[in-house]
């Protein structure tokens, strides 16, 4: 326990992902089996208990401190965990902390007031960084900055294999992960996960070369609309199933609509939209889904959720990733006419038999909601993961633009931390400006450079890390799209805005209106 | 006399009505008590000011040779009389253990003993002799780190979580924010009193007063500036000491591979170590932690206790809750973040 108390501290603290990396594998390297084990699970988000409640530690705490003191502490430190580490009694006399496996294993056996008398006794042998860990990992509210993929990719740095590998095992292995360990330290085989409900990784798209369009031989390209959803990918064995994110993350809590009915077991690739009796709503539907992590009955029947298929990895238990798309899409075309569910849609293949009706059928899925352009794959491609060239492209339709005033700056992350690099927007109505978005992306380094020199000049207001500046720097904005939103004042949210060009030259007084911006809206 | 007849609070501070001064005055008045030379509590610009000579010496390299018409040291232990000669408020100055020359003041009035502690700390500190509790009927303190919450650990822990950083980061260099007076120095010998005798390189800002240090005899070892070295490659696995605003100032961009570390009693919370993207929080305090202000209250066991800057309810609670008389001050201007 000490051990991972003082990772958790380190990686707590650490910015940089090449410097979390070092910390974790180091961890690794020289932390046996099953603890190392128990601590991947527990960042990674695949500890799936808690030990104990919020409300069972604050009650505790309360026996040990004045409740006024109490409660200005906590308003102070603004956290629970954070608040009764530091408040809770120092010991006189230190104990023997056991491993972080043998604890789990002591909160998991426990009863409730066993559980309770653990607690105190832990905590009242602990330091006060260790009673933080403890408490954290116990609520199941452990936030180090690492994301699951960050730590497949670190454990696949460790065994020095592709973290592909790792991503088709992760889902079917199970904490301690003895045999994944045995396997990146090359004690063992890969471990076999035949039938077991999995995620596998994905193939990616390359955005289409401007030159492109123009030369393919339309008759070996298979033309599909590219959605605007999430991809995800639906994984029904003998075992059970799930609904991964394109990322490996499981989402089947937050979508049970999506899982309910189906049984044909196969593994199914496609874009994840809300569809309302067939109707496939815009990201701005899904957008509210996606927010929620346990979905009400009621958000469930207002804005179902369903996918567009577009490509079938494995029928039946049959791996069919290495035949040509041709074939996977037959295959896919038979799969879901056997799982016949009313919310999976097969995505269409448009007929497209001339170059200058691909330039069309472009132009028109512009004007669609549901749908952010075409994809365009090689009928001949296997199922590759990762993102193979010349394979599959994405042409996505032409950016929205507006010029807009930047009121706002703030320093960005890391490397760009001693930067103003992040940007807020917003355009006139009447003769106030409405923020309607914010950008960090889309400028060179050197262009960063100038625009952080303009915000130490233009400062006018600070809160807290957030600087006011003079409004009278127009940048012209690119986005993906816009939507009518309730969360904003200005009433519109962009999609993926980020900086075009920076308009040096223009009077902010000739900046776009917030009714510029409306006319943008795809109904 | 009872105290609050003869000192109270004003908007420029704390005022002593018998003998016409302010004690640390927030705006230039014509008499000033300054317990110690943090820029909240000494400003340049007073008529006159009796502090003890190091603090005099610290307002004269911040404020220049002219910081008051007329100026007089005060030792501690010795004793000089304000007011009307007929009617006078004895002064006294005595260590408080903040930083170099910081004093608690005595005021006594026709037998009324005042102690204004000014800031203090109870842990040891080679630059400055330690705190003593003054026997008074009321005694003045401050509330900077007034929550349960807060402890400080020993100062050799930090230092040497500093040098732990330094082994497992040799090719970073390790920029150390460090309030300029008192925090920069006591930073540079809690390293050499862990055998850390590498030379230790400072921001411009830092330089003035470790020389003042220098000057009053507290050895702090080779201290190069940055702005120096010419090679700025050199200084991985260094550790530099800047004033904490520069941390992510453009100035750092210079340094090779920045791990950022910031030396503050308010790193023991996280969020604040996190607003300031600071990777290695080493929690060093020149104030009073919770338990050392209640073992200090307890240890001088005066009639009556006067909260001034800081978390003041969460004292004043714990006090009367403990049955000792005790009031908030409310002064204002006092900028404890600045400064710790």
């Amino acid at each position: 326990m000490e051990a991972f108390s003082q990772l958790l501290q380190q990686l707590y603290f650490t910015s940089s992902n090449n410097e979390k990396s070092r910390l974790l594998r180091h961890y690794l390297a020289h932390t046996a089996d099953p603890d190392r084990g128990w601590a991947i699970a527990a960042l990674a988000g695949t500890l799936k208990f808690e030990f104990f409640k919020r409300n069972a530690v604050k009650n505790l705490m309360l026996e040990r401190v004045d409740p006024d003191l109490f409660a200005m502490s906590y308003d102070y430190v603004g956290e629970m965990s954070e608040t009764v580490a530091h408040l809770w009694p120092d010991a006189t006399t230190s104990i023997e902390l056991p491993g972080l496996a043998e604890l789990i294993d002591q909160f998991r056996q426990a009863n409730r007031e066993q559980v309770k008398s653990l607690l105190v006794h832990y905590l009242s042998g602990m330091t006060a960084e260790q009673r933080w860990s403890l408490l954290k990992l116990g609520t199941r509210g452990l936030r180090v900055g690492l994301s699951a993929r960050s730590v497949k990719r670190i454990l696949a740095e460790y065994g020095d294999v592709p973290v592909s590998e790792i991503e088709t095992l992760w889902h079917a292995l199970k904490p301690p992960y003895r045999e994944l360990f045995d396997w990146l330290e090359g004690r063992a085989e890969k471990p076999d996960i035949a039938g077991a409900v999995t995620f596998h990784p994905v193939m990616l798209s390359h955005p289409l070369p401007e030159d492109k369009a123009t030369q393919l031989s339309v008759e070996d390209w298979q033309v599909e609309y590219k959605y605007d959803g999430i991809r995800v990918q639906l994984v029904i064995t003998e075992q059970g199933k799930a609904l991964y994110s394109r990322t490996g993350d499981d989402i089947s809590e937050s979508f049970p609509d999506v899982l309910a009915g189906i049984e044909e077991p196969g593994v199914i690739d496609g874009e994840l939209l809300v569809i309302n009796n067939g109707k496939i709503e815009s990201f701005n539907a899904l957008q509210q889904r996606l927010n929620r992590k346990k979905p009400s009955k009621k958000l469930i029947a207002e804005r179902p959720a369903g996918i567009v298929v577009y490509d079938l990895l494995t029928d039946n238990d049959e791996d069919i990733t290495p035949l040509p798309l041709s074939i996977r899409r037959l295959r896919l075309e038979h799969w879901l006419s056997r799982a016949s569910a009313d919310h999976l849609l097969l995505s269409p293949v448009l007929s497209v038999s001339a170059n200058a009706q691909l330039q069309k059928t472009y132009a028109d899925a512009a004007q669609d909601t549901g749908v952010e352009g075409l994809m365009l794959k090689r009928k001949d491609s296997s199922y590759q993961p990762g993102r193979p060239s010349g394979q599959w492209y994405k042409w996505k339709r032409e950016a929205l633009h507006l010029d807009a005033v930047v009121m706002y700056a703030q320093r960005g992350h890391g490397k760009r931390s001693s930067f103003y690099s992040d940007f807020t927007f917003g355009v006139w109505q009447d003769d106030t400006l409405l923020p309607i978005g914010k950008a960090y992306s889309g400028f060179t380094d050197e262009e960063l450079k100038k625009l952080d020199n303009w915000v130490r000049r233009n400062a006018v207001g600070r809160f807290g890390p957030v600087r006011e500046v003079r409004k009278e720097l127009v940048v012209e904005v690119a986005f993906d799209a816009i939507h009518p939103s309730t969360r904003h004042k200005s009433g519109v949210a962009l999609r993926f805005p980020r900086f075009h060009r920076i308009r040096w030259d223009k009077p902010a007084s000739e900046a776009d209106t917030l009714a510029n911006a409306r006319a943008l809206i795809i109904e | 006399m009872q105290a609050d007849k003869w000192l109270q609070p004003r908007d420029n501070g704390l005022y002593c009505v018998a003998a016409d001064c302010y004690i640390d005055p927030t705006a230039p008045v014509n008499r000033a008590l300054i317990t110690h030379g943090h820029a909240d509590h000494a400003i340049g610009g007073h008529h006159s000011v009796v502090a003890t000579a190091p603090t005099i010496a610290i307002m004269r390299t911040r404020y220049g040779e002219d910081m008051a018409q007329t100026v007089e040291a005060l030792d501690y232990g010795h004793t000089i009389e304000l007011g009307d000669p007929d009617d006078p408020v004895s002064c006294t100055f005595y260590p408080a253990g903040h930083i170099l020359g910081s004093a608690q003041i005595l005021l006594s009035y026709r037998g009324t003993r005042v102690v204004i502690s000014g800031d203090y700390k109870r842990q040891p500190d080679p630059t400055c002799p330690p705190f003593t509790a003054i026997d008074c009927d009321v005694f003045i303190t401050e509330a900077t780190f007034a929550l349960p919450v807060f402890k400080h650990p020993p100062i050799e822990q930090e230092c040497e979580k500093l040098l732990q950083s330094l082994a497992l980061f040799p090719e970073r260099c390790h920029l150390v924010g460090v309030y300029a007076l008192g925090k920069c120095q006591r930073m540079i010998l809690g390293l050499r009193a862990l055998g850390y005798n590498q030379p230790i390189y400072l921001h411009g800002a830092q330089r003035r007063l470790c020389d003042l240090y220098e000057e009053h005899g507290i050895r702090l070892g080779q201290l190069i500036d940055v702005a120096e070295v010419a090679d700025k490659s050199e200084l991985a696995g260094e550790i530099v000491l800047a004033p904490p605003s520069a941390l992510s100032d453009r100035w750092s961009r210079s340094l090779p591979e920045v791990r950022k570390a910031m030396a503050s009693g308010w790193m023991q919370i996280r969020a604040r170590a996190h607003q300031r993207q600071v990777e290695l929080p080493l929690i060093v305090s020149d104030h009073c932690d919770w338990q050392a202000l209640l073992d200090t209250i307890d240890e001088v066991s005066p009639g009556e206790v006067w909260i001034t800057h800081g978390r003041e309810d969460a004292l004043l609670h714990q006090l009367t809750t403990q049955g000792v008389k005790a009031r908030a001050l409310s002064l204002i201007g006092y900028d404890e973040d600045a400064t710790d």
